[in-house]
């Protein structure tokens, strides 16, 4: 055990969390050149492409280190947005320590700040290194003093590195082995393993990541998550080196994987821990919380006879997002789908981006809602997260709303703009800290539905970029909600419906309005599209139609030509869904819940 | 549909020949020719030898049309030679059209007189504009005089079927204008009048120009504007809007040749680039003048290309070609050929077209409105 480290990198966006891991990984000679490819941990496309990672990772680094002893270095990754932030604490929460990354040229941002509370919050010893310094504009003295003045590390330790240039590396390496405590633990207590991620594999099944924090585990053991008590027998264990690499056990303070026949990772919950069956622990690690969708909204296939491919890959998806729920559900103007549940938005967007990527689907996603709870005159409580199912008005007799706290780390000159901002999101109960010089904590408390409308976006974009935004569901409290319907040339479009509270209702369906306006093509005839709560119509937009677009010459050369242009038009309409006459683009479809001030 | 064979309302199929030869290239034209007139004498040989190839695969034409290119450029006893020889491989009704395109620059009452003597029945004059600054900027070679002339003296030589080519939206020109230049062609009586909104095709001079900001092309707003005025203008005159671009005196006086193409009837194309069609096939020859010739020498067909339409595209193109006339879609015989009820399958939305008066149903056709003729490419998508 003395001669593990278990660490993370955390850093801002684009501050070289990646590379790092990269030179690190390349250093220790895990894999050669030849195999590398950049950014290993950053698996899937869209983590590469969007630069951020998704699910956590971990890999075990072999090093020798110049004291003269070998050391395992266990690199856990952590994902990046506030939709996963349980998932981060997780995989802090198994480590000793971390490197926090400082871009030389852009200094300390706000989300160096925010994983600098997150690592003091789980007691980790914080090596701060300065990256990018072979940047011209690299300036190391500023940085130097806002690492002193606005995280309150001591300056002194830090370390300056060019991950891009393979600079400072080694440094960094004998940092980890000398400054970050080994782990603590014994390998005679029972067992007691945190699991901080899952993944499946089509031939295993699913291959838990954890760290061991007391006890052994090895094959043939029968092991229990203390969750919900069940039982598996464990095939195999061992460590993540550039691929799995198996071990006889994992002891104390180990990271690796254990494979136990888990058929799906919706069976095993990050935050879990697990146990032996006949020799189990006392007490659970702490921390553990059941993470539960907020965020629910329906998936349809453009064309119907895609459901069954839907299903298929709805299925095979679920396999690897534990967080990712659905079931089926139909919509008169889009026939018939599943309503999915999500941890939020990004949450949504990466679901809906890999269902066609991977799964080469096209599909439409609703209009996102929050989960409601209508208390009814018989006193019957129901839960509604899915605008086809608001009770009949005349029946209702409270309706309430979730609510959360929202957590935000500003600068303070942003704090006007950010206050206007949550009071606009009808935020409430505010609390201000300040926590440096001219930095803020500022938390209010919000309803979950204006944040999945719009608000990180903007948050982000008034604070350009340098706030920091986490959230907690709190509670429900009462509300006063209708049903708005949008209506297509007369049509009700039901995935466009949404529950919105009284008093936004109005501007809510102008802006969902004017964002159909922008989002529909111009076609034949003109397109009224119209806000509704009932028979009452409170908001209204017109796409004219164009006049003329058929083509002046026609004869016998053309007819060829303009066939394969008409052709590749109709496939472009393929992407549209056909709802009464009008086609309706996939992107109008969550274009409602953007706001046009951004 | 049954034997792949397309039902199709005539069983008569048209003749088209490409004479691809001008003396200068006008700066919209993406037709193929080359300026070089040397070559014109292998040409005709190699082309009666094409006309040869096909025998046995056509039968009879009833309609056949000299284009280009300018096919004016021929001398009479040139263009007798062509037409001999197909009259000698293949049956030509008695009442066919026979149609030849003419440049007004290139022509005389002399000219008209001995194209009328070898059985040439219509004339397609390129007058483009009355506007001579409008003519310079097109490039044509002529004038609006020219133009004028011609049509007198072809009148003069004895032709009954005439056919004038406008063109509009094009720079230096204004509704106001265009309209002028309308009510010019209206007085001259031709039994047939074009007007084509300029279009500009890759690789011609003209849009090379626009791309490089060089000229500009009216609004959307604007061309539905000429569009609409052009429509009403002339059905005000007495000419029937048959075709978006086409416009005839009578019901017997529209183009017969170019209707084929726009109810799937087959036809032949011979010379460069040209295109046939037959059944579910469409094929054309390559686009240039040698090896088309040596080709022909040598025995081999000049094709470049041909495709095989499946069900659906013929499908397709009887959508956007048929919704480009006022005739519209012939619906017993769309049943017929694709074993699907239109009007059933596509209920939902045809029914808001008609509400919105883009379509109507009469007979046994579905017809755009003139509103909906503007619109047939979109229509066709439906």
């Amino acid at each position: 055990m003395e001669n593990i480290r278990n660490f993370s990198i955390i850093a801002h966006i684009d501050h070289g969390k990646s590379t790092l891991a990269d030179r690190l990984i390349q250093f220790t000679g895990v894999c050669n050149e030849r195999n590398f490819q950049d950014q290993i941990l950053d698996s899937m496309d869209i983590e590469r492409e969007r630069g951020i990672t998704i699910k956590s990772n971990a890999i075990s680094l072999p090093y020798h280190a110049h004291d003269g002893k070998d050391y395992i270095l266990n690199l856990i990754d952590t994902p990046g947005h506030v939709d996963f932030s349980y998932e981060v604490s997780r995989s802090l929460a198994s480590c000793e320590g971390v490197l926090l990354l400082v871009d030389a040229a852009q200094g300390v941002q706000a989300q160096t700040l925010a994983n600098l509370y997150l690592a003091l919050e789980h007691n980790l010893e914080i090596i701060p290194i300065i990256n990018k310094i072979d940047l011209p504009s690299a300036d190391i003295d500023r940085v130097l003093e806002e690492i002193d003045s606005e995280l309150g590390l001591d300056p002194d330790t830090h370390i300056k590195c060019s991950a891009k240039e393979g600079v400072g590396i080694e440094e960094i390496l004998e940092a980890i082995v000398e400054r970050i405590p080994p782990p603590k633990g014994d390998a005679e207590n029972p067992l007691a393993a945190l699991i901080f991620d899952a993944h499946y594999d089509s031939f295993r099944g699913t291959i838990i990541h954890c760290r061991v924090f007391e006890g052994i585990v090895k094959s043939g053991d029968i092991i229990k998550f203390m969750y919900n008590g069940t039982t598996y027998k464990v095939e195999e264990v061992g460590h993540f080196l550039l691929t799995r690499t198996k071990r006889d056990k994992l002891s104390a303070g180990d990271v690796g994987y254990i494979i136990a026949g888990v058929k799906t990772v919706a069976d095993v919950r990050t935050g879990d821990t697990i146990t032996l069956q006949d020799r189990p622990c006392s007490q659970p690690l702490p921390g553990f919380k059941e993470v539960k969708p907020v965020v629910f909204a329906s998936i349809y296939p453009i064309a119907s006879d895609d459901y069954q491919d839907l299903a298929d890959s709805l299925e095979k998806y679920k396999l690897n997002d534990a967080s990712f729920i659905y079931e089926k559900d139909s919509s008169v103007a889009l026939g018939q789908g599943f309503r999915c549940g999500f941890l939020g938005l990004l949450h949504l967007d990466i679901v809906q981006e890999r269902l066609e990527r991977e799964y080469d689907l096209s599909i439409i996603l609703s209009v996102p809602s929050v989960r409601y709870r209508f208390t009814l005159k018989d006193n019957k409580v129901i839960y509604v997260d899915n605008p086809a199912h608001y009770p009949d008005p005349a029946e209702i007799a409270k309706g309430e709303e979730p609510y959360i706290r929202a957590a935000m780390m500003l600068p303070e000159r942003y704090l006007g703009t950010v206050m206007k901002l949550c009071m606009e999101k009808r935020g409430v109960n505010s609390i201000m800290n300040y926590t440096g010089p001219g930095r803020v904590e500022l938390s209010y408390e919000m309803p979950l539905a204006e944040v999945i409308f719009d608000f990180y976006d903007r948050f982000k974009s008034v604070t350009q970029g340098y706030g920091s935004f986490d959230y907690d569901i709190i509670d429900y409290r009462e509300s006063t909600l209708v049903l708005m319907d949008i209506l297509v040339n007369g049509e009700k479009v039901d995935a466009l419906s949404q529950i919105v509270h009284r008093d936004r209702a109005r501007s809510r369906g102008l802006n969902a309005c004017d964002r159909l306006k922008d989002e529909i093509p111009r076609q034949m005839f003109k397109i009224a599209i119209q806000g509704a709560i009932g028979s009452e119509i409170i908001a209204r937009s017109t796409i004219s139609a164009f006049r003329k677009d058929v083509t002046a010459k026609c004869y016998g050369g053309d007819i060829s030509r303009k066939r394969k242009l008409l052709e590749k038009q109709k496939a472009g309409k393929k992407r549209m869904k056909m709802i009464g006459s009008v086609s309706i683009p996939q992107s109008a479809f969550l274009a409602v819940l953007k706001s046009d001030t951004d | 549909m049954k034997d792949n064979l397309l039902k199709t309302p005539s069983s008569q199929s048209g003749l088209y020949i490409h004479i691809p030869f001008c003396k200068s290239k006008c700066g919209y034209c993406s037709f193929y020719s080359i300026k070089s007139l040397n070559p014109i004498p292998d040409f005709i040989d190699a082309l009666q030898k094409e006309v040869k190839f096909y025998s046995k695969t056509f039968k009879s034409f009833d309609t056949v049309y000299f284009g280009g290119g300018t096919p004016s450029l021929l001398r009479p006893q040139q263009l007798e030679t062509i037409l001999k020889t197909v009259n000698k491989y293949y049956k030509i009704d008695p009442h066919s059209e026979i149609t030849i395109e003419v440049n007004p620059g290139d022509v005389s009452l002399e000219y008209f007189k001995a194209l009328h003597s070898i059985g040439i029945n219509r004339l397609n004059i390129g007058v483009q504009s009355f506007d001579d600054q409008i003519l310079k900027f097109l490039g044509r070679r002529h004038s609006a005089s020219d133009a004028l002339a011609s049509m007198k003296d072809a009148r003069n030589a004895g032709f009954a079927n005439i056919g004038i080519d406008l063109i509009y939206g094009v720079q230096h020109q204004n509704i106001k204008s265009w309209e002028k230049t309308l009510q010019t062609a209206i007085n001259l009586k031709p039994e047939h009048i074009s007007c084509y909104q300029l279009s500009l095709a890759p690789k011609t001079p003209l849009y090379s120009t626009y791309e490089a900001g060089g000229i500009k092309l009216p609004s959307n707003k604007m061309q539905a504007k000429y569009f609409f005025n052009t429509s009403e203008i002339l059905e005000n005159a007495g000419y029937l809007h048959y075709e978006v671009s086409n416009f005839a005196r009578k019901e017997y006086l529209k183009s017969k040749h170019n209707m084929k193409y726009w109810n799937h009837v087959p036809y032949l194309g011979l010379g460069p680039a040209a295109h046939s069609f037959l059944n579910n096939k469409r094929w054309w020859n390559k686009s240039a003048v040698a090896s088309y010739i040596k080709d022909i020498s040598q025995d081999k067909m000049p094709v470049e290309e041909q495709e095989l339409l499946t069900p659906a595209q013929l499908q397709l193109e009887t959508l956007f070609l048929g919704l480009r006339t006022s005739t519209g879609i012939d619906l017993k015989l769309y049943e017929k050929n694709y074993c699907t009820d239109l009007l059933e399958d596509k209920k939902s939305i045809i029914d808001t077209l008609i509400k919105n008066h883009l379509v109507e149903i009469g007979g046994d056709f579905l017809r755009p409105t003139q509103t909906g003729m503007a619109v047939a490419d979109s229509l066709a998508l439906i």
